[in-house]
């Protein structure tokens, strides 16, 4: 049949809806064809798996070779607790650890702090001083096992501590293999975790970039997040094209710091979302990939391929869980699991079912584990690369997502960068306009969340919720008195007076961090110091 | 003619999640309220001080973070002391069934979980206002003036 002849056929076709677009809003055609990819060229714009764009993948047999590294985000409750839940995770086949810090941690504040009054071990785990995460990695070699931890504006004190609990078991920092996320720009555009102004947190950042590449080469030293950028509501569009706008601004930091580009660039690594739209989510990363090496490449000058090459971690997207049918999360963790293994992630968290009310109880999180161990021993899926390279239609998508983001880079740089216009509030009035016009879009029955505004019902959900008792937060308060009691506190002082020191001597803080780490100076005494050299952040109020 | 409706969005404790609590201001901005939007990081002190100065119908509050059976009866009991209990206290976030019970026996108002239409949070404050109040619990009067200040 010829093109014509089949578009005159459809034409007499209805069509069981007005409008056909991705969840971000992009108009889908009923059909993509060889026209709609006629620009592109295989080996210019797509290639081979482990090959410049890197489209198909970053390494040359992928999923052949190796599996995803499957990486449940953990913790809650004391670090005893988590070190339990961790141990629990390894034995039922999970291969990395990811350490979920709670509020005031992940603040800086320590847990006798009066803001942290009802927070502590609530959504994380609880870390004052050293102590603490002695207790978390208590009998889990370091030396075997790569740990991710979501930490930002104290990120540095947490690697400090990791670096020392290493030490401690025998594990020389060179051989530590892990992530820290340590991405400011994307708390002041999404995640809103702060403590300092920007120009200061670009300058702890690049301290631990710098640190790191001597010291401890196999750490990923920024994990650069789209991941929260999309659960705070904006496109998939928009994830891409922040997430990279940010990428690229810890380039140009570090190479503004004097650092080459091949010698950092290699360690950075990302963090996106996986999302309701499952071809679109899948045209994302492949996009992700394309960008980051040719403008790495050609505007950074990287050489090292290891610098242009786009290693990622993705996590399933907690804003699409439903409170409502908390089993149909299971299902839909699943299809956004699967997408982020067919578009080539390096590790994978999978969401569990009862996220909308509590963290996960041991249960929820083990379906959710299995859910990923089912996709990779069952399904086939990982047994080819990038099946769904050559489909018209990702590709199409694939170029138009591209497309996209370089046309926010240019808004971006029209701003005078990331950082100017984090403080005009582009990006908050950006995400902020997308999650209310998606939540219109959901009044009006234009988008459909099953269970929420299609097929409700009226059945109250029974399942288990994890509770964390008060008893935590009144154990570690407890906890840390004993550990400031315990301590040389004259050489807790001594080190924060020479942390101050470096701070304003503009210095390199990692060395003094870890010297107050190796003390039981706790992280709120650090960022207290810091705070009254580097001043805080307020964020322009705008909905 | 009823007056427009005041509404105080709070975001009390460290919890930075902010999609909700911005989604929900500018569905109550859109259906014709006031609404003030107290930004991230807000004690409960300065919560209840806002929602006193901008002489707020409602205060509701998002909390994400687990810490609700703390904030909720802190702001609650923050009230009473200053003698403006007629200030309904509604909220939502990641709050498990058993402990909306609870807060809704300890005074607040309503709670509204995830998937909540915003129509649903707009229906229910202009329903829960308009309702004649019993004697004494609400101070009536406004300043002639009200502060424009972080008001979108």
């Amino acid at each position: 049949m010829k093109k014509e002849e089949w578009k005159k056929k459809l034409a007499t076709c209805k069509e069981r809806d007005s409008k056909f677009t991705t969840v971000s809003g992009l108009p889908v055609k009923v059909l993509y064809t060889p026209d709609d990819i006629s620009d592109t060229d295989y080996a210019r714009d797509v290639g081979f798996p482990g090959a410049f764009p890197y489209v198909r993948g970053v390494y040359t047999n992928m999923y052949r070779g190796r599996l995803w590294t499957m990486r449940q985000f953990s913790g809650f409750g004391s670090p005893k607790d988590t070190n339990k839940r961790y141990k629990y995770l390894l034995r039922h086949g999970q291969t990395g650890l990811s350490v979920a810090f709670d509020f005031p941690t992940l603040y800086g504040r320590d847990s006798d702090d009066p803001v942290a009054r009802g927070e502590v071990g609530k959504c994380g785990v609880a870390v004052d001083s050293l102590r603490d995460m002695e207790i978390i990695f208590n009998a889990i070699p370091l030396e075997s096992i790569s740990t991710s931890m979501t930490i930002n504006p104290p990120a540095a004190m947490l690697l400090a501590m990791y670096i020392v609990v290493g030490e401690k078991q025998g594990v020389p920092a060179n051989i530590l293999t892990g992530t820290i996320q340590n991405d400011m720009l994307k708390e002041y555009q999404a995640q809103k975790t702060w403590i300092y102004p920007p120009e200061p947190s670009m300058k702890i950042i690049t301290d631990t970039v710098e640190y790191c590449s001597e010291h401890v080469p196999k750490w990923n030293t920024i994990s650069i997040s789209g991941y929260h950028i999309r659960e705070a509501g904006a496109t998939a569009t928009q994830e891409l094209a922040f997430t990279l706008k940010n990428g690229f601004t810890y380039v140009e930091h570090g190479i503004r710091a004097g650092l080459s580009v091949d010698k950092f660039a290699p360690r950075l690594s990302f963090f996106f979302n996986s999302h309701l739209d499952f071809f679109e989510e899948i045209a994302k990363y492949r996009a992700a990939r394309r960008i980051w090496a040719r403008v790495m490449r050609e505007k950074y000058n990287a050489e090292d391929p290891r610098s242009y090459v786009m290693r990622f971690h993705t996590q399933t997207a907690g804003c699409t869980l439903t409170a409502q049918q908390p089993e149909n999360n299971i299902m839909r963790t699943a299809y956004q699991a699967l997408s982020a293994v067919l578009g080539g992630t390096q590790s994978l968290h999978t969401n569990s079912m009862d996220e909308t009310y509590a963290l996960p109880t041991e249960q929820a999180v083990k379906l959710a584990l299995r859910t990923q161990q089912l996709l990779a021993c069952e399904t086939g899926v990982a047994n080819t690369i990038d099946p769904l390279g050559g489909s018209y239609y990702v590709e199409a998508l694939t170029n138009e997502l591209e497309k996209g983001a370089h046309k926010y880079f240019e808004r971006i740089d029209k701003l005078g960068g990331v950082i100017p216009a984090i403080e005009k509030g582009f990006f908050q009035k950006e995400i902020s306009r997308s999650a209310y016009q998606y939540q219109k879009a959901l009044e009006k029955h234009e988008k459909f969340h099953v269970g929420v505004n299609i097929f409700e019902d009226d059945q109250k959900p029974k399942i288990e919720i994890l509770s964390i008792s008060r008893e935590v937060e009144r154990k570690q308060i407890q906890g840390l008195k004993r550990i400031k009691k315990e301590r040389n506190n004259r050489r807790v002082k001594e080190s924060l007076k020479l942390l101050r020191k470096a701070a304003v001597d503009g210095e390199n803080l990692m060395p003094r961090i870890i010297d107050c780490v190796r003390e039981y100076t706790t992280i709120g005494e650090m960022c207290n110091t810091l705070k009254e050299e580097f001043g805080i952040y307020h964020e322009p109020i705008i909905f | 003619m009823y007056k427009k409706i005041r509404v105080l969005v709070g975001k009390p404790g460290l919890d930075g999640h902010d999609r909700g609590a911005k989604v929900v201001a500018a569905a109550l901005r859109d259906a014709g309220m006031e609404v003030v939007y107290t930004g991230l990081h807000q004690t409960c002190e300065s919560v209840v001080e806002a929602a006193i100065q901008e002489d707020v119908d409602v205060i509701g509050l998002s909390i994400l973070s687990g810490a609700h059976m703390t904030i909720f009866p802190k702001v609650l009991k923050l009230l009473k002391a200053k003698k403006a209990s007629g200030v309904l206290v509604i909220g939502g976030g990641i709050i498990p069934a058993e402990d909306m019970k609870k807060l809704q026996k300890a005074g607040v108002r309503k709670l509204f979980g995830p998937g909540t239409p915003t129509s649903e949070i707009v229906g229910w404050i202009e329903l829960n206002v308009h309702k004649p109040k019993k004697k004494g619990t609400k101070k009536r009067g406004r300043p002639k003036k009200a502060s424009k200040k972080r008001r979108k």
